[in-house]
């Protein structure tokens, strides 16, 4: 009788894998953890878009909990993506952008026409804070406590309903 | 028709060179060994942006700006490991295209070596299994059986 089970061994290995796989198929390959997650904000210093004699740090991001948007003129889903943080920003979150691989007429022009949500913007034109935040596209948001460590990251898109069901949560969550 | 084909052959020739002029930049090395440090580098780093290819391979920006770095990071003397080190602590795991050998990785390097070690276990097993039961000595019995039927076969 044992001998007879046992010759059921490999179809049952080869459930387990083929279920392994069949799962893995379904799973977005865009969807994965920052490498950033639970570590501190990199360290940088750039100008402000607004103000080309500003120069800021890391430092901008102590004290509270601050949502940081990567975005550039030439990313069409940024555009789709302005609204929410708008909202965002009316219900009282601190937002700051990074404007990704941009020049500064181009992205003076994008806060122009799609509103500022923003209380300050970081201008990165060559992507080097952008890098070191492991940003490979745009939009992306990073969630940063008031201790300056990144406690969440939204790749890609926030769609309206991410508002409530997601970035609201975790700025709730890290505020205290 | 010899006319025809002679230029579209040359045409064909020279296609790959165009290929070649696009996307990926041409680098300077003085050093032979940190040429061939950033073709390995550049061929077993994965590009974030793109579903499976090297940085080696992409024109997505993201692939040019990892490739500009792995460059400048080799003319200032870094080790591969600290190169790859300096990649995944941005990009997480998900850019080497080798993962390392670590608690996480356990089972990913060690299945298929505790696998192939089961299958040996089994093929020694059963080859044992059937060593036995065909070295047995045959019982009275089972000898009278066969050489009745053996002088059967020969009388017939």
């Amino acid at each position: 009788m044992t001998r007879r089970l046992l010759l059921l061994l490999p179809l049952a290995g080869f459930l387990v894998l083929g279920g392994f796989l069949y799962q893995g198929l379904s799973i977005n390959p865009f969807e994965r953890d920052s490498a950033l997650m639970a570590r501190a904000f990199p360290a940088f210093e750039l100008t402000t878009l607004e103000d080309p004699g500003r120069v800021v740090d890391e430092s901008l991001l102590e004290g509270q909990v601050t949502l940081v948007n990567v975005w550039g003129e030439w990313c069409p889903t940024c555009k789709q993506e302005m609204p929410q943080l708008l909202d965002l920003a009316e219900r009282g979150v601190r937002l700051i952008g990074v404007d990704y691989k941009d020049t500064r007429e181009k992205g003076r022009e994008f806060l122009a026409e799609f509103g500022n949500p923003f209380e300050v913007n970081i201008f990165d034109p060559e992507g080097s804070l952008g890098f070191d935040l492991g940003v490979y596209g745009a939009p992306e948001t990073f969630l940063v406590d008031a201790d300056g460590v990144i406690r969440y990251h939204h790749t890609g898109y926030i769609k309206p309903a991410d508002v409530r069901d997601v970035i609201l949560p975790e700025v709730k969550r890290w505020h205290e | 028709m010899a006319r025809m084909i002679r230029p579209l052959l040359a045409l064909l020739i020279l296609l790959p060179l165009f290929a070649l002029a696009g996307g990926i930049e041409v680098r300077q090395f003085d050093d032979p060994v940190l040429e061939r440090r950033y073709q390995d580098l550049t061929a077993t780093l994965r590009c974030p942006k793109c579903q499976n290819q090297a940085i080696d391979d992409s024109d997505s920006p993201i692939a040019g700006d990892m490739r500009d770095r792995v460059y400048t990071l080799l003319q200032d003397g870094r080790s591969d490991k600290e190169i790859l080190d300096f990649m995944v602590n941005r990009f997480g795991d998900y850019v080497l295209y080798n993962p390392r050998l670590e608690g996480r990785t356990l089972l990913l390097w060690g299945l298929p070596a505790a696998l192939v070690l089961l299958g040996a276990l089994v093929v020694v097993l059963m080859v044992r299994a059937r060593r036995r039961t065909s070295a047995r000595e045959l019982s009275a019995e089972e000898r009278a059986r066969l050489d009745a039927l053996i002088k059967r076969e020969r009388t017939e």
